[in-house]
């Protein structure tokens, strides 16, 4: 019990000194993390919404792969990354390994299914409640996916939020493509990490409170920004 | 130089979902004036026959001839259905939407709309939540999305099934304006009251296919097949 309160006064001491590394590797955390969302949204969201209108052979297959790599293990996404990226793999002529772009490459792995399942589920829903006014008005396929994303936007939103959720706190895959570098690719999961295994609980807990702290402000700051909850069910 | 999308001709349709055949071998054709009247009992395939008409389903055999090729021709309809679709916009975004489509600026697309919407007296609910509309508020607003792009043929599904009197009114009111204004309307009903008042012709169904295509007067005061005579009664059509 004593170690949380330690934690507890560790980061609000750490919070309210604006201590240089918390700042540097909270800010890490959110550039990699919000990075990759962003990235992994461009992909995921466009791809749900595919999925929802498309009728093809093999569609349900794919949602079922698509549904199943939303459990993709990180420390198996990071060994992947690792192997593709260091100096005997395909693109270790980049130099990336060991880098914040490695670390939001592994992300965008994790992350992209996991966006793109839940606008998945979000557009087909949407789908079928707006499917007879749109082909009564004769909208193209475009026209089609740009109005369910449109319109959709909220649940979208949501899903990209899921996505950020997992992304600021998963650890395995950017621990070994990141490596924790100090001053290069330590965020906050990775320095929790560290500090847990020194055995300095009060720190690892006061970056843990900061970590969940970042992320409900993230949370609230994006909710507030959109008006989600403000306007009824939309 | 042919300008119009109509006469329509259908022949033979036949259209099928889960081995069950909605539409068995329906033909017509209709001209470029007047109201058509689809009636029919539950589950006869009004609602069937307005869609594909439209081009909403897929023929299982057929052939739908319009006087202008499929996609001139599909712009130039437009649908009601008999629970109105809400999209999750504004009243006036939803009425606006099938312009910006078609792409007409926003602020155009929102004037037109706007003085629409205060045609049908909806003019003060502009920016409030189309779900938050009442039924009779939701089909006007749901009827004017449609008439938005000033179609040459308007299909409307029962659009005042589950309105009151006054509503079913108001949308009738607005029928007649917009048939005056030179619409073709094609509506599927299940009351006779509403058919009486304002079908010029009418096409009975029953089992998925068509028995009658007459004109108003003919089909009230003397219906061809015993089918139809049981339905104007009010007896149980077998």
């Amino acid at each position: 019990m004593s170690d949380i309160f330690e934690g507890l006064r560790a980061a609000f001491w750490l919070i309210f000194t604006l201590d240089a590394d918390l700042i540097e590797i909270s800010l890490r955390s959110l550039y990699v993390t919000t990075s990759a969302v962003l990235i992994a949204s461009f992909i995921g969201l466009p791809l749900g919404c595919w999925l929802a209108l498309r009728r093809f052979r093999y569609r349900r297959t794919v949602i079922a792969i698509l549904n199943a790599l939303m459990g993709l293990p990180p420390v198996v996404v990071g060994l992947i990354v690792y192997l593709l990226l260091s100096r005997s793999g395909p693109f270790g002529v980049f130099g990336l390994l060991f880098t914040p772009t490695a670390m939001i490459i592994a992300q965008v792995i994790i992350l992209t299914p996991l966006i793109a399942s839940i606008a998945h589920q979000a557009i087909r829903d949407l789908w079928a409640e707006y499917h007879d006014l749109l082909i009564s008005l004769n909208t193209s396929r475009f026209q089609r996916m740009g109005t369910l994303l449109w319109d959709g936007r909220r649940a979208l939103l949501t899903a990209s939020l899921a996505g950020f959720g997992r992304g600021i706190g998963e650890v395995g895959a950017i621990m070994i493509v990141g490596g924790n570098i100090d001053h290069v690719t330590r965020v906050l999961t990775t320095a929790i990490a560290l500090e847990t295994g020194k055995g300095d609980f009060a720190l690892a807990l006061g970056l843990g409170f900061v970590l969940i702290f970042l992320a409900i402000v993230v949370n609230l700051a994006i909710h507030r920004v959109s008006g989600t909850e403000v306007r009824g069910r939309w | 130089m042919v300008t119009s999308i109509l006469p329509l001709r259908a022949s033979d349709l036949k259209v099928r979902k889960s081995r069950r055949l909605l539409l068995d071998g329906v033909s017509l054709s209709l001209s470029g004036t007047g109201t058509t009247i689809v009636l029919g009992p539950n589950g006869a395939g009004k609602s069937t026959l307005l869609k594909t008409l439209h081009g909403m389903e897929r023929l299982a055999g057929g052939d739908i001839q319009w006087a202008l090729p499929d996609k001139q021709a599909r712009d130039r309809q437009a649908f009601v259905f008999q629970t109105p679709i809400l999209m999750r916009r504004t009243v006036l975004e939803n009425v606006a939407y099938p312009l910006r489509l078609n792409g007409t600026s926003r602020k155009d697309a929102f004037r037109i709309a706007t003085d629409w919407l205060n045609r049908v007296h909806l003019g003060k609910a502009l920016n409030q939540r189309a779900t938050d509309l009442s039924g009779g508020e939701r089909q006007k607003m749901a009827l004017v999305r449609a008439l938005i792009r000033d179609p040459e043929v308007l299909f409307l599904d029962e659009p005042c099934a589950n309105l009151d009197g006054r509503a079913t009114r108001e949308i009738e009111d607005l029928l007649q304006e917009v048939h005056a204004a030179g619409t073709r309307l094609i509506m599927a009903t299940h009351d006779l009251g509403q058919a009486r008042r304002l079908a010029h012709d009418v096409i009975f169904m029953h089992k998925g296919a068509l028995l009658e295509q007459t004109p108003a007067t003919t089909f009230f005061e003397n219906p061809m097949t015993a089918q139809a005579q049981a339905f104007l009664n009010g007896d149980i059509v077998e």
